[in-house]
C-alpha cells in the first residue's frame, strides 16, 4: 500500500515536472479562460439593462458609460448575483473540465499506447488520475494570482458577502466532487475508444449537454420555464455538478436540505461513473486487439 | 520445465471493411463488412530457460501478434500460453514485475523529460531497491555508453540513443524473460551493431530468456541459436539458423573459374545457369547432381578454380516466405 502510494506519488511529480515544460503555455491559457467570461458579463449587463428598462426599473441611466449595476432580476438573479455566478462558475469548471482526457484516452488506444500500462504493473486509471491531478495543480498555481486579481476586482457583486461556514464546507467538497466526476465522465467517454474508432462525435454530443445543461452557459434556474418533467430529468442528470451546483450553493440558490442532498446524489454519481469505468476498462482490454506495431 | 510453453495458441481479429467511395461509405453507416483475420493460427512452442530465440518472418506474420499475447497486451481466441507459470493476458502483477517488452516502433519514454526521470519511475513502478536501482542503471548506461545523455529531454536523443535508453528502462527491473519486437529497425548500421553487441553480452551474462523478432539477418545471425520460421500465422521451421538450409534449400551454387575457354555461347542453355561474368560461370544444381555434374565439366574443359556453395540464407527465407504468402491467399471468410 505504502508503495503504490509511493509509486503514485511519483508518477504525479513526474507528470507535474512534464506539464511545468509548458508553462508559458499554461500562463496565456489562464488568461484566456477569462475572456469568455468577460464577454458573458457584458452581454449579461446589456440583458437586465433591458430588462430593468421594461420593467421601468430605471434606479440607474440607461445610458452606456454607467458604472452602478442595472437594477432588475432574471430567474432571482440581481446582476451582482449573475456576475458572481459566472466568476464561481470559472472556479468550478477550473475543476470539472478535462481538457484532452476524452480524446487523449481514445487516442492511446487506437495507436497503442495503452500498451505501456498493460505491460507494467500500474493500473491505467490510476495513472491517469495521477496525470490529472499534477495537470490541474500546475494549471492553480499558475492560476491562483490572475484569479485572486479577478474576484479582487470583482468582489462588489458578491452582495452577500461570505457564506458562513458549512455553505462553504459544501462549496469545497463540491468543488473536489466535481474534479472527479469530471475525470471519470470523461474517462468512460474515451474508453468508448475500444468499441468505437472515433469518439470525437461523442465528446461534441457530451460538450453540447454540458453547454445547456451543467449552468456552463446560464444559471439553471433560467430552465424553469420547462415542462416539469424535463427541468426534473434536467435535475437528476450529473451535468450540474460540474459548473451550476457548487457555484449556486455558494451563493446561497439551494437552501441547506437541498444542498446536503445534492452533495449525496453528486456523490452516488462519481461512484456510478467509477464503476462503469471500471465495467468499461474490464471489457475493453478483453476486446482489445493491441493496435500498431 | 519450460519457462514457455505455447500449446494451439490462436488470435483472430475482426477487421472493418470499406469500399472506396462515397456511396460506399453511407452505405457502411447502415450495413458493415467485416473480415476475420487469423493473425495467429495455433501455434506451440516450448523454449527453456536462458534461450535467444528468433521470430522471424515476413510483416503480418503473426510475430509481433504472438510477443503481445505473450506480454499480456491481447487476449487469444482460443488455446494456452504460461510464461513462468503465468497466464500472460490475466497481467497479475507477479508476472508483470518479472518480463519486460521493447517495441522498437513504440516509446516508453516520457518525451519531454530526460530519461533519468523516466528511470526513477520505473524503479518505483517495479519496486526496486535504490541501491540496486542505481547500480543496475549505471552498469546499463556504462554498457550502452550513453551515461551523459541520461539527463537530457528524451525528444532531443537520435533515434539510435532513444532506442538504448528504452533498452535501460526495460531491463532495470532484471526481467527472467525479455520480448524485442524489431529492437533495431531504423537504426544505423553501427548503432544495430552496437545494440545486437550489448544483447549477446547482456544475455550471456545474466541469462534470460529472449525472444526476438527481427527483419536483419544480421541480427539474428550475431544472437540466435534457434531460430523460429512464422508465416501465415503458422510456424514453418523450428531449429538453427544453418539448418534451414538443409531443410530448404535442396541446391549449391557452383562457381566456375575457366582456363583459355572463349566461346561461353555454349553455356547460355545451360539447366540452372545464374550469370556469366567471363571467365567465371556461375549456376545452381541440385546437391545430389553436384558431383556428376562437375566431372562432366572438368572433362571437357579447363577449369581453374571451383566453388561451391549454400545459397544465400536471405534467398532461402525469401521463398518460404512467398510460398506461405501464396497459401495465405486462399479466399477469406467474410462474416
Amino acid at each position: 500500500m505504502i508503495s503504490a502510494i509511493h509509486t503514485w506519488w511519483n508518477f504525479f511529480r513526474l507528470a507535474f515536472s512534464e506539464r511545468m515544460v509548458y508553462r508559458g503555455d499554461f500562463m496565456l491559457g489562464t488568461l484566456m479562460r477569462f475572456l469568455p467570461t468577460l464577454t458573458q458579463i457584458f452581454l449579461w449587463w446589456a440583458i437586465y439593462d433591458v430588462v430593468a428598462d421594461s420593467a421601468g426599473l430605471t434606479g440607474s441611466s440607461t445610458g452606456s458609460g454607467s458604472t452602478s449595476m442595472p437594477g432588475g432580476q432574471i430567474a432571482g438573479y440581481g446582476y451582482g448575483d449573475m456576475v458572481a455566478y459566472f466568476l464561481l462558475v470559472t472556479v468550478t469548471r477550473a475543476f470539472s473540465s478535462m481538457p484532452g482526457l476524452t480524446s487523449g484516452i481514445s487516442r492511446q488506444i487506437r495507436n497503442g499506447e495503452i500498451n505501456r500500462f498493460l505491460i507494467q504493473p500500474v493500473d491505467l486509471v490510476s495513472c491517469l488520475l495521477a496525470q490529472r491531478v499534477a495537470h490541474k495543480l500546475v494549471y492553480y498555481t499558475v492560476a491562483l494570482l490572475p484569479f485572486a486579481l479577478v474576484f479582487f476586482l470583482c468582489r462588489a457583486f458578491f452582495v452577500n458577502g461570505w457564506p458562513d461556514p458549512l455553505v462553504i464546507l459544501v462549496f469545497v467538497t463540491s468543488l473536489m466532487l466535481s474534479f472527479l466526476l469530471g475525470f471519470f465522465l470523461e474517462c468512460s467517454l474515451g474508453l468508448a475508444g475500444f468499441w468505437l474508432l472515433e469518439v470525437a462525435s461523442l465528446g461534441f454530443i457530451y460538450m453540447l449537454f454540458n453547454f445547456f445543461l451543467s449552468g456552463h452557459m446560464f444559471p439553471l434556474e433560467l430552465l424553469n420555464g420547462l415542462p416539469a418533467w424535463m427541468t426534473t430529468i434536467i435535475d437528476w442528470m450529473p451535468f450540474k455538478y460540474l459548473a451550476w451546483f457548487p457555484a449556486a450553493v455558494f451563493l446561497g440558490k439551494v437552501d441547506q436540505q437541498t444542498m446536503l442532498v445534492g452533495l449525496g446524489v453528486q456523490i452516488a454519481w462519481v461512484a456510478f461513473f467509477i464503476f462503469l469505468t471500471r465495467l468499461m476498462l474490464y471489457r475493453g482490454l478483453k476486446r482489445y486487439s493491441g493496435f500498431g506495431g | 520445465m519450460s519457462i514457455i510453453e505455447i500449446r494451439q495458441l490462436a488470435k483472430s481479429y475482426r477487421v472493418y471493411q470499406k469500399r472506396e467511395g462515397m456511396l460506399a461509405s453511407v452505405k457502411s453507416l447502415f450495413r458493415r463488412e467485416y473480415r476475420n483475420v487469423e493473425a495467429v493460427r495455433g501455434i506451440d512452442l516450448d523454449v527453456q530457460k536462458g534461450e535467444f530465440v528468433a521470430f522471424l518472418g515476413p510483416n503480418g506474420a503473426g510475430k509481433t501478434t504472438t510477443l503481445k499475447l505473450l506480454s499480456g497486451i491481447i487476449t487469444p481466441t482460443s488455446g494456452t500460453a504460461t510464461v513462468m507459470g503465468h497466464t500472460p493476458w490475466h497481467r497479475d502483477n507477479d508476472y508483470r514485475r518479472r518480463f519486460a517488452l521493447v517495441m522498437g516502433q513504440k516509446n516508453q519514454l516520457w518525451w519531454d523529460l530526460p530519461a533519468i526521470d523516466s528511470f526513477r519511475l520505473h524503479q518505483h513502478i517495479y519496486r526496486i531497491d535504490p541501491a540496486v536501482f542505481a547500480k543496475t542503471r549505471d552498469d546499463l548506461a556504462d554498457m550502452l555508453d550513453v551515461r551523459r545523455l541520461m539527463n537530457q529531454p528524451v525528444r532531443e536523443l537520435s533515434l539510435g540513443e532513444r532506442m538504448k535508453m528504452e533498452l535501460i528502462a526495460a531491463l532495470l527491473h532484471s526481467p527472467e524473460v525479455l520480448f524485442l519486437d524489431e529492437p533495431t529497425i531504423g537504426l544505423d548500421v553501427v548503432a544495430q551493431h552496437r545494440i545486437q553487441l550489448f544483447l549477446r553480452e547482456y544475455q550471456q551474462e545474466r541469462g534470460v530468456t529472449v525472444l526476438l523478432t527481427s527483419h536483419y539477418m544480421k541480427d539474428i545471425a550475431a544472437l540466435c541459436r534457434r531460430v523460429v520460421i512464422i508465416a501465415n500465422g503458422r510456424i514453418h521451421y523450428d531449429g538453427s539458423l544453418s539448418g534451414i538450409i538443409d531443410r530448404f534449400s535442396s541446391d549449391k551454387i557452383v562457381t566456375l573459374q575457366l582456363g583459355d575457354e572463349t566461346d561461353f555461347k555454349q553455356f547460355a542453355n545451360m539447366p540452372g545457369l545464374t550469370s556469366i561474368d567471363e571467365p567465371r560461370l556461375r549456376f545452381r544444381v541440385s546437391r545430389d547432381e553436384v558431383a556428376s555434374t562437375l566431372a562432366r565439366l572438368l572433362a571437357d574443359h579447363q577449369v581453374n578454380d571451383v566453388v561451391v556453395e549454400d545459397p544465400p540464407l536471405e534467398d532461402v527465407i525469401a521463398s518460404i516466405f512467398s510460398e506461405a504468402g501464396e497459401s495465405q491467399n486462399e479466399p477469406a471468410s467474410a462474416t
